[in-house]
């Protein structure tokens, strides 16, 4: 299985999801801000950074971009793409996920080991997690409240859609603790928090097993190959 | 050379805050008649011939469609800055 990393001018952690994919099993493939060209992945990755500087608004220039007009038109025959981050704030702009997010609540950048429940895992991208599992990994931004009216707040909650939810502490003052959606079809999931940084022993968040031991990030990736192969 | 300025604001629905940083900022420096503050963006997109009203409705669009994002922002303006 080929799973896609997009990399734009600005894109900060495309290594680290390409090293979730390979430890998941499957192949990164480096996909280019620039290249309409998809290389015939099987799903794909918009990982976390500050594409072209958030200029204009977090995500908004990137919608723009060559690979993102491919990716739009594989999510709408089903592909399934994961948005983290920064990737989560561009699948808003592109319109494949509903609302936006705005400045954290508090202002200030924030960097910490976040938990977070799965309340949806029917998803390409949550299928191997139980549902209403608790699960950390790290949550690192400036641009992360999560925001959408009422009606679509509605809709999200009402559909089963909200895949994410922060546990204990709403970290920038995000709508209904909302931490990442899905789209109808569940093949497209974005979300704000960083699992690609928790699949490696020694190198994630703490966990059961001890300092550092965390991995819970992993069976983002997992799953997507598991719902690849069927 | 014309000039055309699209104004764009966040939604009076959402809580903005940058402008509420501002807002609290003013009165420990000595101004204390402001109650409340928000914080928008202003585009400045120059031609070089005359603004016409095909170049306004061009602006109108960009900033529906690019400079701002509707889910959280509203153009509030567009129009013709006079040299």
């Amino acid at each position: 299985m080929r799973i896609g990393v997009v990399t734009y001018p600005g894109t900060l952690d495309d290594r680290d999801a390409a090293r979730a994919v390979r430890l998941a099993g499957a192949e990164p493939v480096a996909l280019w801000h620039a290249d309409a060209d998809l290389k015939a992945v099987d799903a794909v990755v918009v990982p976390g950074g500050f594409s072209y500087g958030d200029y204009l608004r977090a995500g908004a220039i990137s919608r723009f971009a060559p690979i993102t007009g491919e990716i739009v038109e594989a999510a709408g025959r089903g592909m399934p793409v994961l948005g983290i981050c920064n990737g989560f704030q561009i699948l808003t702009e592109a319109h494949l996920l509903p609302g936006s997010m705005i400045k954290n609540d508090h202002l200030s950048f924030i960097c910490r080991e976040q938990q977070l429940r799965v309340e949806n895992n029917a998803t390409a991208w949550t299928n191997e997690y139980a549902q209403d599992e608790v699960i950390t990994v790290p949550l690192k931004n400036q641009d992360g409240q999560y925001v959408a009216d009422e009606r679509t707040l509605d809709e999200l909650e009402g559909e089963g859609r909200v895949v994410f939810r922060y546990v204990g502490w709403n970290p920038n003052g995000s709508r209904r603790d909302i931490a990442g959606i899905t789209n109808e079809r569940g093949n497209v999931v974005g979300l704000m928090p960083h699992p690609e940084h928790a699949v490696e022993p020694g190198f994630g968040p703490d966990g059961a097993k001890g300092p550092r031991t965390g991995t819970d990030g992993l069976r983002f990736f997992t799953s997507a190959l598991k719902s690849l192969v069927g | 050379m014309g000039r055309v300025v699209v104004d764009v604001m966040p939604k009076p629905e959402i809580l903005d805050p940058q402008g509420k940083a501002v807002a609290n900022a003013l009165p420990r420096l000595g101004f204390t008649q402001f109650s409340a503050v928000r914080q928008g963006k202003r585009f400045e997109l120059e031609v070089e011939g005359p603004v016409t009203e095909e170049i306004l409705a061009a602006a109108r669009e960009a900033g529906e469609k690019v400079l701002s994002n509707p889910v959280i922002e509203d153009v509030v303006a567009v129009y013709e800055e006079q040299g």
